[in-house]
């Protein structure tokens, strides 16, 4: 077992973990944040994504001890208080989502997208999904709330 | 009024999914749960010699170790399906019986075999690497086409042949008649590639038997808690009444999560065995070898014209492989569930089908969104471009031709699809604007200047949703002032919460805030006819509706007592709130007001009303979709430049729900023209890409935006909104178009038959005539 010291969204934590213990494991299983989901085990799904020092990670990728002393936002703090961020917003608004199992990953992904891409447009935005599967929306209504969201941030 | 039916109203399932706070299986942690993961075979076809788990039973934390040989001891028997049909020659079909965990023999790789129950999922991995199982491989057969071989290995010794079925539709006479007096016949060779169905959530259940009242709670992913609890009790062998079902949310459906598997039922072993809660969650690698998956059909069809190109019929001989055993409705899929839509929206007199739907030594086939539909689909759409081509006609124009006309309506006259509406002429003349179809030459043309080959497909698609039915309903108004709906049906994200608050507050004047749907517990409603088939909304929006009927109705007896009129001269308003009124005047009673009055007429008295809605009528979806694409000579690479599709739902209750399953049904009816297949070696038997590095899951970079527009005149007479089911619409349509899109563009090379999934080396190959 290892201890570590992670603060999640907005909190400060310490917690014995075991070493071999991945990440998303250590958020939905230890502090029952289950809004990060597993959807695959070969990293490629996105379901999982979370901000590591403000950048999107997919959570299945790493150790929780490689998480040691990181701050963490997971889609749970993403909104300020009852105040959706503008990307959620902007899901709900634009039918971005159906089942609903995909989307806090694409939601936090999007997020990142938004700030590391100043000048978005549809093909960027499509392109920049390459790790973020969803199998409900045929990704248009996603495109579109990441765009609407992105004039908006 | 405020959202109310036809309006876009966005979801109210939306906050709790966009914050995290969903509530999916695998979300569900009972105190004290025990986790399982399972063994499973590595070899497709293999004798068991020995199973040795002594060692593993000392690892740290491991409960108990299940194999199949102690499952049988303890008196469980094997999953319970769908089994009914009969061969052609009226002999009984060859039935498998699914093993919870194999006994004596496995036959695909992913075989569930020893049930491994320890304190974490860590301790029971740890404790799997020491079990030791001896194999003695078998010959496998992988490939569809040659399941019926006599050289092919055997799965079941004892029915002596690989068919589970020989069945067929229609009269073979009847073909040699038109085969006898046609001008023209043309042919296709088509292969329907396996799908593997990977809705983004992986399977999961926790099993929680009470001893106490002899009762097992299973939390699971379903698209119906009470479909599952048939299933779950006739597969453990124990009454329906003795088990509860608990839906939450859903992660993706698509057919899928209607299946009751084996792993549900270890679970319930385990927990009753235990006597505390047992949860298994499938990993994505688990779910490719374990999930029931879709399509795999082996087609030859012919159809037949006269002279001037009327269709005088059509005859479809198929092989559909159903993999090692039969799943749930994996022998229905295949048969039943497309039968008679191969005419598609044609007058097509004559329709003669055979399946043999075999055994192979791979994962079930079950539903894949649409089941039975986009594969029949996908060859009279094909089929009629090969006869234009054939003909060196047009293939909008025959298409035309042939259409069944509004007129036609009622006349139901040979293998003619007994419609309630349709306007396909219509839907085709909007799709043409739609899709700028007439300019297409003029742009192909010019693609010649990039060195691409531009091609165009035409899919005339029509579903047929499920018709005969039950679905169950409940209102329930509170004096605190809310109304709760229960729904048999269950939302595996279509947005179902949404859709019946819409309902409910069109038909009672409430106010949207004040409704709360709610579904996935069976013990709610006694029954329930669950999602699946494309039938939810009229479904449900009919038990809705007579359940509110049947409320009103005890709410007009109270209204009268207290307004002191007669039952006869109270109505329900909806028009200045939601209002009991004496007929002609303004007294009026709310209905909240009079939910408190029925709550204080005793304890157990409240303003209610339950129905069980019957049904006997499928709709029939159907649209032009039109795909047109570019091929990059030098490297077979696809493009597609454009998109589009005019529907026929009849009335659209929610537009922006409805637009949102035709995009996601879109891809996913390309993602198998594209790139889907699961690919077994044929030697071995084992799944190649097997996970999402390899599997071709579409991606958003693929597509670009599509174009939807709706015809919304021919409004379905079957049910009371005029709707017609459109779940699964958009992937009966897509493949086909893409793949006459590519036939059309390859039309200069010499070819045969270019099967799916149509990959940029395929086309290579044909662009530099490499066979």
């Amino acid at each position: 077992m290892a201890l570590v010291e992670i603060e999640v969204n907005g909190k400060n934590m310490s917690s014995e973990v075991e070493e071999r213990q991945l990440l998303v494991h250590f958020l939905r299983d230890d502090l029952n944040l289950t809004g990060t989901h597993v959807g695959c085990d070969t990293s490629q799904c996105g379901a999982c994504v979370i901000h590591l020092n403000g950048n999107a990670v997919k959570s299945c990728s790493m150790l929780t001890v490689q998480a040691n002393n990181a701050s963490i936002t997971t889609i749970e703090g993403l909104a300020d208080g009852d105040k959706l961020h503008p990307v959620q917003e902007a899901f709900r608004e634009n039918h971005g989502l159906q089942c609903g199992f995909c989307t806090p990953g694409m939601i936090m992904a999007a997020v990142d997208i938004i700030k590391r891409k100043p000048n978005l447009n549809e093909k960027i935005v499509r392109e920049e999904l390459e790790g973020n599967l969803c199998r409900c929306t045929g990704y248009q209504n996603i495109v579109k709330s990441i765009l609407a969201a992105a004039n908006k941030v | 009024m405020k959202f109310a039916v036809g309006q876009p109203v966005r979801r109210v399932e939306d906050t709790r999914l966009i914050t995290g706070k969903g509530k999916f299986t695998d979300d569900l942690k009972l105190p004290n749960t025990a986790h399982g993961i399972f063994v499973r075979s590595p070899y497709a076809h293999a004798n068991i010699s020995s199973i040795n788990f002594e060692e593993a039973l000392k690892m740290p934390g491991v409960v108990d170790i299940y194999t199949g040989e102690k499952l049988k001891s303890e008196g469980l028997k094997h999953m319970s399906v769908i089994d009914f049909l009969q061969n052609k020659d009226g002999s009984p079909m060859n039935a498998s019986k699914r093993p919870i965990l194999a006994t004596g023999k496995v036959r695909h790789v992913g075989d569930p075999v020893v049930f491994v129950v320890a304190e974490s999922m860590n301790q029971a991995l740890d404790a799997s690497e020491l079990i030791e199982i001896d194999y003695d491989e078998l010959p496998c057969v992988i490939d569809t086409g040659k399941a019926l071989n006599s050289d092919s290995p055997l799965l079941f010794d004892e029915f002596g042949t690989n068919s589970a079925v020989d069945w067929e539709a229609g009269s073979e006479k009847e073909w040699s008649d038109v085969e006898e007096k046609a001008h023209h016949i043309s042919k296709v060779d088509l292969v329907n590639n396996r799908i593997v169905v990977n809705p983004i959530e992986p399977r999961s259940a926790t099993s929680d038997f009470n001893k106490d009242d002899d009762r097992f709670t299973v939390y699971v992913e379903s698209q119906g808690s009470h479909a599952m609890r048939e299933r779950l009790a006739g597969s453990i062998g124990v009454e329906e009444k003795n088990v509860k079902v608990v839906t939450n949310d859903v992660g993706g459906g698509f057919g899928l999560k209607m299946m009751c598997f084996p792993e549900y039922i270890a679970t319930m072993f385990a927990s009753r065995a235990l006597n505390r809660p047992v949860k298994w969650t499938s990993t994505r690698s688990e779910a490719f070898l374990s999930d029931s998956q879709g399509r795999d059909h082996v087609t030859e069809a012919s159809i037949a014209m006269d002279k001037e190109g009327n269709f005088l019929g059509v005859k479809v001989d198929t092989v559909a492989a159903v993999g090692a055993y039969l799943s749930q409705y994996g022998i229905f899929i295949p048969t039943l569930a497309g039968a008679g839509m191969h005419v598609g929206v044609y007058k097509i007199p004559v329709l003669y089908n055979t399946v043999n739907v075999v055994y192979t030594n791979t994962v079930p086939v079950d539903a894949y969104r649409g089941a039975g539909r986009p594969e029949a689909s996908y060859v009279i759409e094909r089929l009629v471009d090969k006869a234009a081509d054939d003909l060196g006609m047009d293939p909008l124009q025959l298409r035309i031709k042939n259409f069944v006309q509004t007129e036609d309506i009622g006349k139901h006259e040979g293998a003619i699809l007994p419609l309630d509406s349709c306007d396909f002429q219509k839907t085709t003349e909007m799709s043409i604007v739609n899709s700028s179809y007439d300019g297409f030459a003029k742009r192909k043309e010019n693609s010649k200047l990039d060195n691409k080959l531009k091609g165009i497909g035409i899919s005339y698609y029509i579903e047929r949703t499920q018709g005969e039915g039950a679905e169950n309903s409940r209102v329930v108004v509170s004096g605190e002032g809310s109304v709760k709906v229960f729904a048999g049906t269950q939302s595996t994200g279509q947005g179902h919460e949404t859709a019946w608050t819409q309902i409910l507050v069109e038909k009672l004047g409430v106010n949207p805030e004040d409704v709360s749907v709610h579904f996935g517990n069976s013990d709610d409603l006694p029954g329930g006819g669950g999602t699946g088939g494309s039938k939810s909304l009229y479904m449900a929006a009919g038990a809705i509706n007579d359940a509110s009927n049947i409320m009103l109705k005890k709410g007009i007896e109270i209204a009268a007592n207290e307004l002191e009129a007669s039952v006869d001269d109270v109505e329900y308003t909806t028009d200045s709130g939601p209002l009991f009124q004496v007929k002609g005047t303004n007294r009026n009673i709310d209905l909240y007001s009079v939910a408190r009055l029925a709550e204080g007429q005793s304890n157990t008295q409240i303003l209610d009303g339950e129905s069980v809605y019957e049904h006997k009528d499928p709709t029939f979806p159907n649209g032009c979709h039109i795909c047109e694409l570019s091929i990059d000579k030098e490297t077979g690479r696809i493009e597609i430049d454009n998109y589009s599709a005019t529907d026929d739902f009849g009335k659209i209750i929610n537009p922006l729900l409805v637009a949102g399953q035709v995009h996601g049904g879109i891809v996913q009816g390309l993602g198998q023209a594209m790139g889907e297949h699961a690919l077994y070696e044929e030697e071995t038997g084992q799944l190649i890409n097997g996970s999402f590095m390899d599997y071709h899951m579409p991606r958003a970079d693929e597509f670009p935006e599509f174009d939807l527009d709706f015809n919304q005149d021919a409004e379905c007479t079957t049910n009371t909104l005029g709707a017609k089911g459109c779940g699964e619409a958009g992937t009966v349509a897509s493949t086909t178009a893409y793949v006459n899109a590519i036939y059309d563009a390859l039309s200069e090379y010499d070819f045969n038959e270019l099967d799916m999934p149509i990959t940029p080396m395929k086309i290579w190959k044909i662009i530099n005539g490499i066979n």
